[in-house]
């Protein structure tokens, strides 16, 4: 399977959303599958509130950029991510965003209330983790390169000595896992 | 091993694998985790070197070079405006040449994404006549450090590493090597006429340093290397730093690979000679891509042959982005393609915290200085340009000079204006103090607003000299402001708390009143970063207030305040507050002209 993956995901939001932590989950994930990984990220003055976006890459690349057009799957953990961003996604591009109206052009987007699903959970800066569930669990025309117990795994480590924040994730993620508010 | 490592950790542990055993800094995007990165891997591993985090860029130079003087491997690092900074010993450093290794990290912003210019280091130093390495990813920035003690050595000269924020902020699975284990003990021969070398030696030096550069430009470990070894045609690409990256990918997917030689320079000054003449015996056009000057390009003697900034066919201003890559070797090897154009749309602008102390400062001045000339400076401080309260902007330390400047021009007026600046308290430590100590000679009627959060805030919560502890969160000895303020000369000193907004604004009045008649005021507005984990708070913060239903919509406090948790309803009838942003500061309630933000019950 190794050799054949070949994926490149766009995650987008705003300074402080989480999406860096969201990015290094996966990047992290792919390395534990023994995929090469690569990944531009957004630091800096946009950290403070302006728009953030980081390109992943798993396979064979050389190039921490995902081309205009390019992309497999955007997640969006904003609404406006999507008018946004929308444009990396190839043809057969899929999207999971957070909120805003279904759009009838695009065929595989999949929106979820994330921030609703946060703050039912008691953790309304979880958005991020909701939106990867959604992600993990929507199965967009290609099934993503990593699964829910890889992620899980990857939390599993990082968070080994905060048990209280590792349960918190785990609920977050959990609450993603549901597509089907809209 | 492989291990996921952002490109500025990757330089980290080249820096500790090469038996670096200084390194020194000042923090700024897109260099900033570079020392931090090394402060964390020297504690994780328990390594004996020096980490600090310097007070400017040149006194970081200052300090790492003498320890390379001594034989030691030290490194430096900044980004591409803090060698700005750093030029004065950087030029006199490469005429002194070194004993132990010693480099030079410079990370450039094509874009630029956040920084003042989009210079390019390498043209630096090009002007100090050191050589410079240009990585294309984290992997081989990790790769280059090693590269770089190993060239400084063998030449005894600074050497410079480039990376971008593309390498710097990408994250990649890099190898990972043993940390080097040689340690060296230091050595200081006098030498006055290398190290203390007047200008009659000086002149010697610079004919070493030529020499030296001839040799480098000979050096087969830096050499430039085909990508695609054994292509061969009329047409050439040579490319460099992360656009090799982006072009190898992109070679490869329209069918470019087996038909277009392409050549990686990893060492654009000095340009391999030998280089130079293959590239005029082998093909007849040569397209360049490099960021962000034509530098490999200005090497290249005959004109005729090469394509690239000079011709056009590369942009000179901005990123070159994957898609514009596309597009030039779309039109340099003659294929038809369609490069999709990503759209220009407007994301959200950065703005200050929920919450930030620096807003409540900056409404506060406004309140108390309306019609003020407002200077300001580099940092988080700089987004009060959101809120109406900064007018100018130009490098580090600025704010209080160029205060000084506006205050010169209007003096003579019939009615002189008033100049209020602003600076972190990072940035005065920076480079504020001489333009203090000269405002406070010249007597310069202005009041200077020191913005005090305790920590460099903007590249991620550095401690600054007032912090009182080091890189690796060692004790450190603290600096105090205002004593440092007193001992410039200045007459009045006030602090102030910036959420207590009555009592600011009047300190802030009391200041502009001084100004007006005496000469400089300070004002110290302190209060803890609220994203610094590690700042003492005197009191927390209160609950989210609430909109009462007289709330009319009419946006002030959007307008004037701009806090990111204050939301105006999509039908602008009211506002309302978003208690997961919200920091409960309370300073709305005092903003709101018409008492219709209140405390929570």
């Amino acid at each position: 399977m190794n050799d054949s993956v070949h994926q490149q995901i766009v995650i987008s939001g705003v300074g402080g959303q989480g999406v860096l932590f969201v990015t290094r989950l996966m990047a992290e994930a792919a390395i534990r599958k023994g995929l090469p990984v690569l990944t531009s990220e957004t630091h800096g003055m946009a950290q403070r509130g302006g728009t953030v976006i980081s390109h992943l890459k798993v396979g064979d690349f050389a190039s921490p950029l995902i081309r205009s057009g390019h992309a497999d799957l955007l997640m969006a953990m904003k609404a406006e991510g999507a008018a946004q961003h929308g444009h990396y996604l190839h043809e057969d591009g899929w999207a999971v965003v957070n909120g805003g109206a279904g759009d009838a052009a695009a065929k595989d987007w999949h929106r979820l209330d994330a921030d609703r699903r946060a703050h039912a959970i008691g953790n309304p800066r979880a958005v991020n983790l909701v939106v990867l569930g959604g992600a993990l669990a929507a199965q967009g025309p290609t099934p993503l390169f990593c699964t829910v117990e890889d992620i899980r795994a990857v939390l599993a480590d990082r968070l080994a000595a905060k048990s209280a924040m590792l349960e918190m994730s785990y609920k977050a993620l959990e609450a993603g896992l549901h597509i089907t508010d809209s | 091993m492989r291990r996921l490592m952002l490109g500025n950790e990757a330089i980290a542990r080249g820096l500790l694998e090469n038996g670096c055993a200084m390194a020194t800094s000042y923090p700024g995007t897109p260099a900033s985790e570079i020392l931090a990165s090394v402060a964390a891997m020297r504690t994780a591993e328990d390594v004996d070197m020096h980490v600090q985090w310097a007070v400017n860029e040149k006194v970081a130079l200052e300090i790492a070079y003498a320890g390379a003087m001594t034989g030691l491997r030290t490194a430096v690092s900044m980004k591409q405006v803090g060698l700005n900074v750093a030029s004065d010993p950087l030029m006199s450093a490469a005429y002194m040449g070194t004993k132990g290794g010693f480099v030079v990290i410079s990370a450039d912003d094509p874009g630029p994404h956040s920084s003042q210019t989009e210079q390019d280091s390498r043209m630096m130093a090009m002007m100090a006549k050191i050589p410079v390495l240009d990585p294309d990813s984290p992997q081989q920035a990790k790769e280059m450090i090693g590269l770089a003690f190993a060239l400084s050595e063998a030449f005894e000269i600074p050497v410079m590493v480039r990376p971008t924020t593309r390498v710097c902020h990408a994250r990649q699975d890099v190898a990972v090597a043993p940390l080097a284990d040689d340690p060296r003990q230091p050595e200081f021969e006098r030498d006055p006429a290398r190290w203390a070398a007047t200008p009659k030696f000086r002149y010697h030096l610079h004919g070493e340093l030529e020499g030296k550069l001839d040799a480098i430009a000979a050096y087969a470990a830096t050499a430039p290397v085909q990508l695609n070894a054994g292509v061969s045609g009329d047409r050439a690409v040579v490319v460099s730093g992360v656009a090799a990256a982006h072009t190898v990918e992109i070679m490869r997917e329209l069918g470019l690979w087996d038909r277009l030689p392409l050549y990686q320079v990893r060492q654009p000054y000095p340009l391999h000679t030998d280089f130079v003449t293959r590239l005029e015996k082998a093909h007849d056009a040569v397209l360049v891509i490099e960021e962000t000057t034509g530098m490999i390009e200005m090497q290249l003697g005959d004109r005729k042959r090469v394509t690239g900034k000079q011709t056009g066919a590369v942009p000179r201003v901005g990123e070159l982005t994957p898609e514009t890559i596309e597009r030039i070797l779309c039109d340099f090897s003659g294929q038809s393609c369609s490069v999709k154009t990503p759209p220009a749309v407007a994301g959200r602008r950065p703005t200050l915290c929920a919450g930030c102390p620096h807003r409540a400062s900056f409404f506060a001045i406004k309140k108390a200085a309306p019609r003020a000339i407002y200077t300001s400076d580099i940092g988080c401080y700089t987004l009060g340009m959101n809120l109406g309260a900064v007018d100018t902007v130009l490098c580090m330390g600025a704010a209080i000079s160029q205060a000084a400047g506006f205050y010169h021009a209007f003096k003579g007026q019939e009615k002189p204006r008033d100049v209020v600046a602003t600076i972190g308290d990072s940035t005065f430590f920076h480079a504020g103090l001489p333009a203090l100590v000269d405002a406070v000679s010249q007597g310069v009627r202005f009041v200077l607003v020191i913005l005090d959060n305790r920590t460099t805030a903007m590249t991620g919560n550095q401690p600054t000299p007032a912090s009182g502890r080091g890189a690796c969160g060692e004790p450190l000895q603290n600096v105090d402001i205002e004593k440092l303020v007193a001992g410039c000369g200045v007459g009045f000193i006030r602090e102030a708390d910036p959420y207590q907004t009555d009592a600011c604004i009047q300190v802030l009045k009391e200041a502009l009143a001084y100004s007006r008649e005496n000469g400089p005021a300070v004002v110290i507005s302190r209060a803890p970063c609220l994203l610094d984990k590690q700042a003492a708070r005197s009191k927390s913060m209160g609950a989210p207030p609430v909109v009462t239903d007289d709330c009319d919509g009419c946006g002030y406090c959007v307008q004037h305040f701009e806090c990111p948790a204050i939301v105006m309803a999509e039908d602008e009838s009211h506002v309302t507050i978003d208690p997961v942003l919200c920091s409960g500061c309370g300073v709305c309630l005092y903003v709101c002209p018409k008492q219709s933000i209140q405390p929570a019950e």
